[in-house]
């Protein structure tokens, strides 16, 4: 495709042409430029149609900002029909109407940020929360993942196929599944009420280990084979050869465990009794119905670093994506 | 071609050739002096071995191997406090449970559902993208955003577009058509597999698009050359070739699709509409109200049938997996 492009844009290029009998060539020469055409049209079409497809996914992220910046006035007017209470859905003042999707505010205002950031302290107690119970178990899973994905895919031991389905097997697993149990682990380790019992577990989490170890596997032997005869110690080689190249599966994982646990919902609810302690995911849910006029600030603060983490290692996140699944 | 399952659990003489070695090649030839070296690395492995799982199986132990077996335990006992041993009793009043059944069938027809639309939507995209387009990365990353977007913001786009008075049911209205209790009525079911799908296709995408990419050109040359027409290209080489990655997706897919309890649950609540009422709402349910043996029960059957279908599937791909050679 590419080869028959070229000689079709040279010969756009010089006009002038260079035998005499110019009847057949000048044909070629238009029938090129036509397919040319058509195929930068179909280009066109279809990159048009995708993102007409990619603005339906990514329209929940543009209308949160964008009401975000609407005076809570604004908001209440606008979403005055859905309202809380459903005995209501009777009133006529309801029945008629519905929500009005509005993307330019009247008004820009910031008022919806000044009240969640500043006005309402608790908000940042939970945001804070989240953070305190995100950051131990992203890098805690980081650590224990990669040493045991090492095992997992360059060493050899008894057991280890049996074990790694062991793995699998939990990550399918849903959290209801183990939710009793787990509850009475937590009890006896003393870790209920504490972040600790959400912590842990998240380090735990068998998802870390199987990503890596994808990873890991497509490093070749060789490599490790000439560093165990240079003499160097595993730890070495893992420290040194292995975890530089596996930095795209670390970062994805980093990514995915950040919103996954970014997101935490029933674990908190669980394990966590005072209200104070919980992060900002069950936070929201409560506030979501409650006031919606801030509620459009408050996702969008709380969207902001899941988004602008994706953003700035967007391709390390997609390389580390397809590295685990693919390549044969 | 390497498949997800060699790819998982590997052949031994796979795995010392190294991924770079093993393509085509059942048996790599044997390097000199390989063996001498492997036997003294061999010797301190295990050790090394037990020392870089310490951590991660401490941890896999406490948290979710022992849990499983106190779980098991549970559910054979009348009582989680001192009970006595009732064998499988527990599970003959749950299967006779009429919640639990629907709450199995209707887990199993969610899942039925939206996972090979799930698989279907996002090859088709990622064959789209696969062609001669602009801004391809963006528009990767456009598919992927859905991703990272948090729970309580999906939510609260989720209840202005679906709720009685929401904005498509305004659209409805404006287009003289009736409006419809989206979560109170059977169409609630296909508002959370949309949901699910806007969620996840984009991460499938990704996988395939690597698994697309991944297909060496000269096969569709050569097909072509021998007369086969696009679409017996694309099932025979394209379909084909995919199947390891196909396999992947489809366990990433069954695990997004227990996830999407967290926006169901936080929209509808626990006691949603009844086709979106799923297993985890009943587990939920019942650790609320108490009923450990249920809840345990509950929990145990459901892990046998993820295993049954984890087993299966190796069995099948392996089958697929000799046929392609």
């Amino acid at each position: 495709m590419q080869s028959n492009a070229k000689p079709a844009a040279a010969a756009a290029d010089a006009p002038r042409p260079k035998r005499p009998p110019a009847n057949r060539p000048q044909a070629a020469v238009v029938k090129r430029a036509v397919r040319k055409l058509a195929k930068e049209a179909r280009k066109t079409a279809l990159t048009a149609a995708l993102i007409g497809l990619v603005t339906i996914f990514l329209f929940p992220i543009a209308l949160t900002v964008t009401n975000s910046l609407m005076a809570e006035s604004e908001i209440a007017i606008n979403f005055f029909a859905i309202s809380e209470d459903k005995s209501n859905a009777s009133d006529p003042r309801i029945a008629g109407t519905y929500v009005h999707l509005k993307w330019i505010p009247d008004r820009v205002t910031i008022a919806q940020y000044y009240e969640v950031l500043v006005k309402k302290q608790q908000f940042l107690i939970m945001f804070w929360n989240s953070v305190r119970m995100v950051v131990p178990i992203i890098a805690g899973q980081l650590a224990v993942a990669s040493l045991a994905a090492y095992a997992f895919a360059l060493l050899r031991f008894p057991m280890r196929e049996p074990l790694f389905f062991a793995y699998i097997v939990t990550m399918l697993m849903p959290f209801q599944v183990t939710l009793v149990p787990n509850f009475i682990v937590a009890d006896k380790l003393g870790l209920l009420n504490t972040y600790s019992a959400i912590i842990l577990p998240g380090v735990f989490g068998a998802f870390g280990v199987f990503l890596l170890r994808q990873f890991m596997m497509y490093i070749p032997y060789a490599y490790i084979e000439a560093a165990r005869a240079d003499g160097a110690s595993h730890l070495h080689i893992f420290a040194r050869i292995v975890l530089p190249m596996c930095k795209p599966g670390l970062a994805a994982l980093a990514i995915l465990v950040f919103v996954d646990s970014w997101n935490m919902i029933e674990q908190p609810l669980i394990f966590l009794h005072d209200a104070i302690k919980q992060p900002l995911s069950v936070y929201l849910s409560v506030i979501s119905e409650g006031a919606r006029g801030i509620a459009f600030a408050a996702c969008a603060i709380y969207m902001a670093p899941t988004l602008l983490v994706m953003l700035y290692a967007e391709q390390h996140l997609i390389e580390g994506i397809q590295l685990s699944g693919i390549k044969g | 071609m390497n498949t997800f399952w060699q790819r998982i659990f590997p052949a031994r003489r796979d795995r010392i050739g190294g991924a770079a070695g093993s393509e085509g090649k059942a048996q790599p030839p044997p390097r000199p002096g390989a063996a001498r070296r492997r036997i003294r690395l061999r010797l301190g492995e295990g050790g090394t071995a037990a020392l870089f799982l310490l951590p991660s199986l401490a941890g896999f132990a406490v948290f979710f191997l022992v849990p499983f077996g106190v779980g098991f335990y549970y559910s054979l006992v009348d009582s989680p406090i001192d009970g006595s041993f009732v064998g499988l009793r527990n599970y003959a009043d749950l299967l006779a449970n009429e919640v639990f059944r629907r709450a199995a069938l209707h887990t199993l027809l969610f899942t039925a559902v939206s996972v090979p639309l799930n698989m279907a939507l996002s090859l088709a995209l990622a064959m789209l993208l696969n062609r001669n387009i602009y801004g391809r990365n963006w528009l990767r990353v456009g598919f992927l955003a859905p991703l990272v977007i948090p729970v309580a913001s999906v939510v609260l786009v989720w209840q202005v577009m679906f709720d009685l008075n929401g904005t498509i049911n305004g659209w409805l209205h404006r287009l003289g058509r009736a409006p419809q209790d989206w979560m109170e009525s059977g169409a609630a079911f296909w508002v959370v597999v949309i949901v699910y799908l806007w969620k996840n296709v984009g991460y499938n995408m990704v996988l395939f698009l690597a698994g697309l990419q991944n297909i060496p050109p000269e096969y569709y040359e050569a097909a072509s050359i021998d007369g086969a027409g696009k679409f017996r290209q694309w099932r025979t080489i394209t379909l084909t070739y995919l199947t390891p990655t196909a396999f992947f997706v489809f366990i990433m897919s069954i695990i997004h699709s227990f996830k999407v309890f967290r926006e169901t649950y936080m929209i509808a609540g626990e006691y949603p509409q009844e086709r979106i009422y799923m297993l985890q709402h009943y587990m939920n349910n019942m650790f609320q109200s108490l009923d450990y043996q249920k809840l345990t029960s509950a929990a145990f059957l459901m892990a046998v049938v993820i295993v049954a279908l984890v087993f299966v599937l190796f069995r099948v791909e392996r089958s697929i997996s000799k046929s392609i050679g």
